[in-house]
C-alpha cells in the first residue's frame, strides 16, 4: 500500500477472514451472487452499482487483491501536518475518493456524468417514490449547478470542483476498530 | 520347522491382556456405571478448572510475545471489525451537505451530487461486516485454547507453548479421541439394541418406563462421549407431556445434550445409512415422529401429525428447533412460524455453548457431518449451559408470528445471544424487495417532503 497508514497486517487479516466467510463455495475468489447474498448489499439502493466497482475490468470474478484494492479506497485519509500545524488532506487519497465517487454514477466510464446516466442513479436511490417529473427537476437543477462548461454533462473535473469543500474524508471512510 | 515361542512375546501378550483390562474397568467405573444412574464424579469439572488456567496462561504467554516485537496482535472481536456510526440517513446527508456548502440548511435540502457517498459508505459497510453473515461463522474467542484451529497469532508462540500445544496435541488425539469413540460406539450400540429389545414388550406403563431409562442412559452415554460438561438452570419448568419445546440451535449435539436431561419425542426427517437405523429403532421403544422426505413439504400433514401428539398427554413432548439452520451461538435468528400454530404450550429453552473449550457450531457448508464430528471429539470438550424457561402460551389477538418472536426473546435474553430479525434462511437465498424499498422511502422523503413544502409556501 505504500503509504505512512497502511493497512496493518491484523486488519489484513480479518479482510482475509472476511474474504473467505463471503466466498460461500471457496473457490478463492468472489462471483456476484457472494455479494448479492449480503443483506445489507442487496437492500442498499445503489448495491449493484457499488457490486460494478469490484467486477470493474471486465472479469467475472474478484480475487482477495483486487477485493482489497478497492476496499482501500475507503481507507480513512492519509493527513499531513502543513506549515501552520493544521491537518489537510493529501491531494492523491481525496482524489482517489471522489474518483470512486464519480464512478459510481458515471456507469458508461466514459468520464462524464450525462443527463440520462444522473435520472439512473436518482431512480435507483428514490425507487418508485418520486414521479418522472420531480426526478427530471431534480436532475436539471444538479447538472445546472454543477455544469460549468455547459455541455450538458459533469466531468470529473467539475464534480471534483463541486465538491470541493465537501468533508470527504469522514463520510467516505470505514474505519477498523482497534 | 519349530516356531519357538519368544518368551518375549508372552511377556507383550500379557501387558497388553493387563492393560486392556485396566482400561474397561476404568472405563465402566468411571464412566459408563455413573451414566447407568445419573450420578457424576465430578472429574469433569476438575478437568475444566485445569484446563481454564492452561488456557489463560498460553495466551498471556502470546501477549508477550506479541509486545516484545511490538506488532498489533490479531484481537478477535465476536461484535464488529468496523467502527459503525449509528447515524440516520438523513443526518448523515445533511452533515455531509453542510460541510460542502455556506448555504443556510434548514431551506434548501435539494439533492447533492454528495448524497451518494452515504450509500456508498453504507454499502462498502456492509461488505466489510454485516450482521447476518457472521452468525454463521465460529464465533472467535479472546484466548487461545491450544487447538490450532482458534488461533490466528502463530509466530508469536515460544518453544514452552509449543511444547504444551503438542502435549495436548497428544492427550487428545492420542488418549482422549480414542476413549470417546469408543463411547461414542458404545453409547449408540446400546441405543440400538435396548429400544428394539424394549419395543417387543407390549404398549403400557412398563413399556414406557423402561423406554425412559434406556434413552437417558444412552444419551448419558453420548454426553460422556463428548466430555460434555452441561449445567441445567431451573430444572423445575422442565417439559412436561402435551408441550412443545423449543430451542436454539447450533449444532446437532444440541439434541444429545437435552435429551440427556429429559425425555423427548423427536421430529425430523428419516435419514438413510446409520441415522435411518437409529431412528427406526428409537420408535419402536416411543412415539417419535418421523417423516419420510416426501412429507416433509406438505405443511398441513406436518402440522396435524404434531397436533395429534401434543393432543394425546401421555406422549412425550416434542422437541423442535425453530430457525430450522445451525447459527454460530451468538444470536437467535428468526423462527418459524410453523410450530407456534399448533396450539400447545410451549416451552422454551436456551442453550449457549461455552467456545472457550471447543467451538461447537456446525458450519454445514464447511463441514460434513463425520469431520464435525470428529472435531469435536478432538477438541477439550464441551460445555454448555441450558436454561429452561417458563412456559408461554398463544395471547389473545396475538398470531403464530408475534407468538414466535416473543418467545424468541426470551430465548435470547436468557441466553445472552443477540436478537435477529433476519431470517436464518438468509445464508442461501436472496433479500427481499422491502428492505430496499424503505431506503427509498427515507431518502425520497428527505428531498421531495421539502419540496411540497416549497409549493405550499
Amino acid at each position: 500500500m505504500g503509504s505512512s497508514s497502511s493497512i496493518s497486517s491484523a486488519h489484513l487479516l480479518r479482510l482475509y477472514d472476511r474474504f473467505e466467510s463471503l466466498d460461500r463455495d471457496n473457490r478463492g475468489c468472489l462471483s456476484p451472487d457472494d455479494f448479492e447474498a449480503l443483506g445489507g448489499l442487496a437492500m442498499n439502493p445503489i448495491g449493484g452499482r457499488i457490486m460494478e466497482a469490484f467486477f470493474s475490468s471486465g472479469q467475472d470474478t474478484v480475487d482477495f487483491s483486487s477485493f482489497v484494492r478497492i476496499l482501500a479506497h475507503f481507507r480513512p485519509t492519509d493527513r499531513n501536518r502543513n506549515k501552520e500545524g493544521a491537518q489537510q488532506e493529501l491531494p492523491s487519497s481525496r482524489t482517489r475518493k471522489l474518483k470512486f465517487a464519480f464512478q459510481l454514477y458515471d456507469m458508461d466510464r466514459d468520464g462524464k456524468i450525462s443527463r440520462e446516466e444522473l435520472l439512473q442513479v436518482l431512480r435507483a436511490m428514490l425507487g418508485l417514490q418520486v414521479t418522472e417529473e420531480q426526478l427530471q427537476s431534480i436532475a436539471e437543477r444538479a447538472i445546472q449547478e454543477a455544469d460549468l462548461d455547459k455541455d450538458d454533462a459533469i466531468s470529473f473535473d467539475e464534480f471534483k470542483k463541486s465538491l470541493e469543500k465537501t468533508d470527504i474524508d469522514t463520510k467516505m471512510s470505514v474505519s477498523f476498530l482497534k | 520347522m519349530e516356531l519357538f515361542f519368544n518368551p518375549f512375546d508372552n511377556l507383550v501378550c500379557i501387558l497388553l491382556g493387563i492393560s486392556f483390562t485396566v482400561w474397561f474397568t476404568l472405563l465402566l467405573v468411571f464412566i459408563i456405571v455413573p451414566a447407568i444412574f445419573g450420578v457424576s464424579f465430578g472429574i469433569r469439572r476438575l478437568y475444566m478448572k485445569t484446563l481454564l488456567k492452561v488456557f489463560e496462561w498460553a495466551t498471556l504467554r502470546i501477549e508477550r510475545g506479541a509486545k516484545e516485537k511490538n506488532h498489533l496482535l490479531y484481537k478477535p472481536y465476536s461484535n464488529a471489525i468496523i467502527a459503525k456510526e449509528p447515524t440516520s440517513l438523513e443526518e448523515e446527508i445533511k452533515e455531509i451537505r453542510r460541510s460542502g456548502s455556506n448555504k443556510d440548511l434548514d431551506s434548501a435540502t435539494e439533492f447533492e451530487l454528495s448524497d451518494i457517498f452515504y450509500f456508498a459508505r453504507r454499502g462498502v459497510e456492509s461488505i466489510m461486516d454485516d450482521e447476518v453473515t457472521k452468525r454463521f461463522t465460529a464465533e472467535e474467542l479472546e484466548s487461545w485454547n491450544l487447538l490450532t484451529r482458534s488461533n490466528y497469532n502463530f509466530h508469536y508462540i515460544s518453544l514452552r507453548l509449543t511444547v504444551l500445544w503438542g502435549l495436548g496435541l497428544l492427550i487428545r488425539y492420542g488418549f482422549l479421541l480414542p476413549l470417546r469413540v469408543t463411547l461414542a460406539f458404545t453409547g449408540v450400540g446400546l441405543l440400538v439394541f435396548l429400544t428394539s429389545i424394549v419395543g417387543l414388550l407390549p404398549n403400557g406403563r412398563m413399556k414406557n418406563f423402561l423406554s425412559e431409562k434406556v434413552h437417558l442412559m444412552c444419551y448419558r452415554i453420548c454426553v460422556r462421549a463428548l466430555t460434555a460438561i452441561i449445567t441445567y438452570h431451573d430444572s423445575e419448568n422442565k417439559p412436561k407431556n402435551g408441550g412443545i419445546c423449543v430451542a436454539n440451535h447450533t449444532s446437532p449435539i444440541d439434541v444429545i445434550i437435552l435429551a440427556s436431561d429429559g425425555c423427548y419425542a423427536m421430529v425430523g426427517q428419516i435419514h438413510g445409512g446409520l441415522m435411518g437405523v437409529i431412528q427406526r429403532s428409537m420408535v419402536k421403544a416411543c412415539p417419535h415422529i418421523w417423516f419420510e422426505r416426501s412429507e416433509v413439504k406438505d405443511r398441513h400433514l406436518v402440522a396435524k401429525r404434531l397436533s395429534d401428539h401434543v393432543e394425546d398427554k401421555s406422549k412425550l413432548p416434542i422437541l423442535i428447533f425453530p430457525e430450522g439452520t445451525c447459527i454460530n451461538n451468538t444470536s437467535v435468528m428468526m423462527f418459524k412460524k410453523g410450530s407456534f400454530e399448533i396450539g400447545a404450550t410451549v416451552y422454551p429453552v436456551a442453550i449457549k455453548y461455552d467456545p472457550r473449550f471447543g467451538d461447537a457450531f456446525w458450519n454445514s457448508s464447511k463441514f460434513g457431518m463425520v469431520n464435525y464430528l470428529l472435531r469435536m471429539m478432538s477438541s477439550w470438550a464441551i460445555v454448555c449451559s441450558v436454561w429452561y424457561l417458563p412456559p408461554m402460551s398463544r395471547e389473545e389477538g396475538e398470531d403464530a408470528v408475534q407468538f414466535a418472536n416473543r418467545v424468541k426473546a426470551a430465548i435470547a435474553r436468557q441466553g445472552g445471544l443477540v436478537d435477529l430479525l433476519w431470517d436464518g434462511g438468509l445464508k442461501r437465498a436472496k433479500v427481499k424487495d422491502t428492505f430496499k424499498e424503505e431506503q427509498q422511502k427515507l431518502y425520497s422523503k428527505m428531498l421531495v417532503g421539502t419540496q411540497e413544502d416549497r409549493s405550499r409556501s
